[in-house]
């Protein structure tokens, strides 16, 4: 089944500078592995070596954000469209910034 | 170099003053590919902090979508610092995911004056740049550039960690 993936400017390098991308998978961790069998390194960028999602990117199923439906587990369905934006964050130098941003959102599902 | 209009950066401190103590940010958009930010968008802190600032992710979506179909690019995206200098902090380093875009820092804490400087931020090392601002309407050619020296121009603080 076929998903369309929008690819952000700064992960281009991996898909030969396409813009918009297809896959399939019938959670997000899987199209993201499938998607890195044809665009090495993609997969690296979206989740962390302990296998989340990674805080450095938005990802969208359609018009919602992923961290609100399971994240990488969140089912797709053919069709659907994913949407990828680099988060954009930062801070004050001096604070324990790093862990800061997301925890700090009342309602966001515990990091994993 | 970030060359922007007066009348933007007028409103991105009156938006900077407006939040403080907590961080403004937001974006000026501009066609794909010119390097002119023309139209300024100011965004939700959704970490309402006066030490970090995050868009919303919701926001950001509906905006990006914007400029996509409008055929524009976040050629800046700004925010405050209100209680340090206008310089990227790790954290903002780590963060930096538009290579395109002019990070553009305000410093609030200050008063009655405001630090405003301008950085690439490339995989993770920064560059400053000068920022030009424009009179538009006035004399085209009567520009004023802003370079603050007390850092050192390029910062590679090898933590991008990507």
């Amino acid at each position: 089944m076929a998903i369309e993936v929008r690819i952000p400017t700064i992960l281009r390098s991996h898909t030969g500078g396409a813009k918009i991308v297809e896959g399939a998978g019938d959670t997000l961790g899987a199209l993201f592995t499938d998607l890195d069998s044809r665009h090495d390194g993609l997969k690296g960028r979206l989740v962390t070596d302990t296998g989340a999602l990674h805080r450095f990117v938005n990802v969208y199923v359609n018009d919602e954000d992923v961290r609100f439906l399971g994240a990488l587990e969140a089912k797709l369905n053919d069709g659907d469209s994913v949407t990828i934006l680099p988060a954009v964050a930062g801070g004050a130098p001096g604070f324990a910034a790093m862990a800061a941003p997301r925890g700090l959102r009342a309602g966001s599902p515990p990091v994993r | 170099m970030l060359s922007i209009d007066r009348a933007i950066v007028d409103a991105i401190v009156a938006h900077a003053r407006r939040d403080h103590p907590d961080e403004a940010c937001g974006v000026v958009a501009g066609p794909t590919g010119s390097d002119l930010a023309t139209r300024h968008i100011p965004m939700e802190n959704a970490a309402r902090s006066m030490t970090f600032y995050e868009f919303d992710s919701m926001e950001q979506l509906r905006v990006w979508r914007e400029m996509d179909d409008r055929d524009e690019a976040p050629v800046v995206i700004y925010h405050s610092h209100t209680a340090t200098e206008a310089y990227p902090s790790r954290t903002d380093v780590s963060f930096a995911g538009e290579p395109d875009a002019h990070y553009l820092l305000v410093s609030t804490r200050e008063p009655d004056s405001e630090e405003i400087r301008s950085f690439r931020i490339v995989a993770g090392v920064v560059t400053e740049e000068t920022v030009r601002i424009l009179d538009a309407g006035v004399d085209p050619h009567a520009v004023q550039s802003y370079m603050f020296g007390q850092s050192p121009a390029t910062v590679d603080y090898e933590c991008s960690g990507r």
